[in-house]
């Protein structure tokens, strides 16, 4: 599923062309060329949700350098949504995406068409980005702009099928302030249209008559989402070599979400082959307006929700990894091998979304939702 | 079905930038960090995104559990470092 709105479970998969663009483009000096075999990991809520990974990132001569991703997610379990409404299932995302960055001046202009595919949702984006290098290489401005499309269907109903369009604007600016002081202030700007909500969930209402005092129906959804975002980055050389980086994220949409996040992230080499890493996180959001646990009857509300996603909630991540790097292979004496491992530990809190899988209480004070989530990553990077 | 509930944000927003840009483009200001002198802002444990795949993988995890996205990233190296 495309774009980052992703107010469902089922399909924990978005495609990511802004960021992506964003990482791609270093003013004045094409990227590295690299490539990246991953195999990546989620287990949490009762889902599982695993997969590999391959990027590839090369120069063609000295203006234009190409990038290919490909990357898979196979989803097991059922989360607690499928427990309460649906029964558990399996499938298979897979997103790709192709790239080019072209080098003129002091400029690199960059193109990315992304794809996603899933038995019941298809995706299409397209993105343009330009990144200007200025003041004596001390400042980096960057505009992208990306467009897509969504098919989203419903299995076991054929005659279902609805239409989402996104558009997507950011500006950003990176700025050398020292010696070992870098920083980056990035906005985006976000708007969807068409359907946005999850065809497969419900949401619950009070029902007297019903055995456990609630009852459900499908969720209802508005048909447009504008959302804001901005973002600053600092990142500091320490006194030794090791690296800190503070990043800081307000955001707000039409929905009446409004969510904050700061994370702290330490990088520390080791001897001549090892960099260890370690970083935490904080997120909190509030809920959207439409959003309840329990509505007092059906049909409460034009628009209704119950997406966890949607709810008011907080999570905490702690992080760590490890990046080792080979000797050189004496048949490919410019390649720079590297095995990383990184593991991360996630707690969500919900504070308005209950456990309805615990049924000897009664509707609406049943104990809150948590979640704890591990997940993992293992890849192997080439550099050459 | 209001729009984003404080269009003041995005216009501060606009003019933070543009003020930036006008420093950026000021005659009268020298560049005060010279190329020699970023030897530490190269150094590949300061670049934004050091690892690209699990970059992304990590904000996959992220955007589909969170509501908030966007404005995670950089503008790029920026440092005009190599």
């Amino acid at each position: 599923m495309v774009g980052a709105v992703v107010v469902v479970t089922k399909w924990p998969c978005l495609l990511w062309p802004a960021l992506l663009l964003s990482s791609s483009l270093a003013a004045a000096v094409l990227p590295d060329n690299r490539i990246d075999l991953m195999q990546h990991s989620y287990q949490g809520g009762g889902v599982s949700i695993d997969g590999p990974a391959l990027m590839l990132r090369s120069k063609i001569g000295e203006q234009v350098s190409v990038s290919g991703f490909y990357y898979v997610d196979t989803v097991s379990g059922a989360s607690i949504d499928v427990v309460a409404t649906a029964s558990a299932y399996s499938e298979t995302r897979i997103e790709s995406r192709l790239g080019v960055d072209y080098l003129t001046g002091n400029s690199i202009l960059s193109l990315n068409y992304a794809q996603s595919d899933e038995d019941d949702y298809n995706a299409k984006s397209v993105s343009f980005g330009v990144a200007h290098d200025t003041f004596g290489g001390m400042t980096t401005l960057s505009l992208n702009a990306a467009i897509g499309d969504d098919e989203i269907g419903r299995n076991g109903d054929e005659s279902f099928s609805e239409q989402l369009r996104r558009y997507s604007y950011s500006l950003g600016i990176t700025q050398v302030l020292s010696t070992r002081w870098i920083s980056a202030l990035n906005a985006d700007v976000d708007m969807e249209q068409g359907f946005l909500n999850n065809p497969y969930r419900s949401v619950r209402y009070r029902d007297p008559l019903s055995e456990l005092g609630y009852g459900y129906q499908f969720e209802i959804y508005p048909n447009t989402r504008n959302s804001f975002a901005l973002g600053l980055v600092n990142k500091f050389y320490l006194p030794y070599r090791a690296a800190l980086t503070a990043s800081l994220r307000h955001y707000q949409d039409s929905w009446d979400i409004r969510a904050f996040d700061a994370e702290l992230e330490y990088v520390h080499p080791v001897a001549e082959r090892w960099v260890l890493d370690g970083h935490v996180r904080w997120y909190q959001q509030g809920q959207a307006s439409f959003y309840a646990d329990l509505f007092e009857f059906a049909d409460q509300q034009n628009f209704m929700a119950r997406d966890k996603e949607l709810s008011d909630f907080n999570n905490l991540s702690v992080g760590i990894g490890a990046s080792y790097r080979f000797a050189s292979w004496t048949w490919w004496p410019a390649a720079k091998p590297e095995l990383n491992l990184e593991w991360d530990h996630i707690r969500f809190n919900y504070n308005n979304f209950r456990n309805v899988t615990v049924t000897n209480a009664e509707a609406g004070t049943e104990p809150l939702y948590r979640l704890t989530a591990n997940v993992y990553r293992a890849f192997f990077s080439i550099y050459f | 079905m209001k729009m984003i509930s404080k269009p003041c944000s995005a216009t501060k927003l606009l003019a933070t930038v543009v003020a930036l840009l006008s420093l950026a483009g000021c005659a009268s200001i020298e560049p005060w960090v010279k190329p020699y002198q970023r030897a530490e802002l190269a150094d590949p444990i300061m670049a934004f995104g050091r690892h690209p795949v699990a970059l992304q993988h990590s904000a996959h995890v992220r955007d589909s559990r969170e509501a908030a996205k966007g404005a995670d990233g950089s503008g790029g190296g920026g440092c005009g470092c190599n």
